[in-house]
């Protein structure tokens, strides 16, 4: 048991540092997916599988969601200004 | 400020932090023992107090049922936020959305993505329902059951299109929805007062331990939290896919060809 916490915390740690190294941010919210099902994981294996269970939903699926759909809207407008100034 | 001098209050206060860290964490207890009366005095008495087997959730809906509402109003206020802060108004400014690449196809839906998410829509409804109303008996709840619930509309979006997740969901039935639910938590607890009990006191018969109908009133405000939350989140994905979906679609229409025309 003790193997399985430590595991699931150096894991976390790892996952959550790699998510503040990446730079650029459509493959930050992939990390930070992965880095949501750590947690959801790690809260599993701590007895909490009431926070695992929407853990799950909201660090796995709502909030990249959420994410992902802004950086498309910004990325929509950063190449129509593109488009502007070449033209 | 210059660099060095950033990086010098930097160091300095990362080294404070660490040194109170380090302190703080010298007082924690071991891992697995608990110090405080609370969790032991829940877990001794809830069985027979609220003839609820969860204690997390009689926790939640129960005991400290006020700050429950106070969170549900937190995330009230945030879908509300949202909302307002992306409607669109008479005087708004549609860019008409650009394609990137007209010349090349959008690649298919693969079938493994279609298949896997018209099965799991299905299993997913039936399992988010079930831990919206078993809060009371095993792990999970309104909130953990409500966001279960949301996720199926994204399942059918991701298997089908854009045009079948605006064909499920109702934007006035959300709304409604979840008004009507963060209102009903707040009206239960004003019920208990007519009984003149303190507000959210648990006033329904306790039912059967291990019985679906059992916890009183916690059944019900799990059942609340459960459409507020599931509203919320539909309502959250509705506005935000409408700001990044909907123009495109706008774009291949034929009026706002026209307009471009123009």
């Amino acid at each position: 048991m003790i193997v399985l916490h430590a595991a699931i915390l150096i894991f976390v740690a790892l996952a959550g540092t790699a998510v503040v190294l990446t730079r650029n941010p459509l493959s930050q919210v992939i990390g930070l997916t992965f880095y949501g099902l750590l947690l959801a994981l790690m809260f599993f294996v701590f007895q909490a599988p009431d926070v695992a269970f929407s853990q799950i939903v909201v660090g796995a699926v709502a909030l990249p969601l959420m994410v992902l759909l802004a950086l498309a809207k910004i990325r929509n407008r950063e190449v129509k200004q593109r488009m502007h100034h070449e033209r | 400020m210059s660099f060095r001098w950033r990086k010098s209050l930097f160091v300095l206060s990362a080294a404070a932090f660490f040194a109170f860290y380090l302190w703080g964490l010298r007082g924690l207890p071991g891992l697995g023992h608990y110090p405080g009366p609370y969790g032991d005095i829940i877990n001794a008495v809830v069985v027979s107090e609220r003839h609820v087997t969860d204690a997390v959730t009689a926790v939640n809906f129960d005991y400290r049922g006020f700050d429950t509402l106070g969170e549900e109003f937190i995330l009230f206020a945030s879908v509300m936020g949202a909302m307002v802060l992306l409607r669109k108004s008479e005087d708004e400014e549609i860019d008409p959305p650009l394609d990137f690449a007209p010349d090349r196809v959008a690649p298919p839906m693969s079938d493994a993505v279609h298949l896997l998410g018209f099965l799991l829509a299905g299993p997913l409804l039936v399992f988010g329902l079930y831990t919206v109303t078993h809060g009371q008996l095993t792990p999970g709840g309104g909130f953990q059951g409500g966001v279960i619930l949301a996720s199926v509309p994204l399942m059918i979006y991701l298997s089908a299109d854009y045009e079948c997740f605006c064909r499920i969901t109702s934007h006035t039935l959300a709304e409604v929805a979840e008004a009507a639910a963060a209102g009903g938590f707040a009206l239960l607890g004003l019920i208990a007062l007519l009984f003149g009990l303190p507000y959210l006191q648990n006033f329904l018969p306790l039912g059967e331990t291990g019985n679906v109908a059992s916890g009183g009133s916690i059944a019900l405000i799990s059942f609340l939290t459960g459409m507020e939350v599931a509203a919320g989140f539909v309502l959250l994905m509705m506005v935000f896919f409408s700001e990044a979906f909907v123009l495109r679609a706008i774009g291949e229409d034929k009026p706002e060809k026209k307009r471009k025309a123009r």
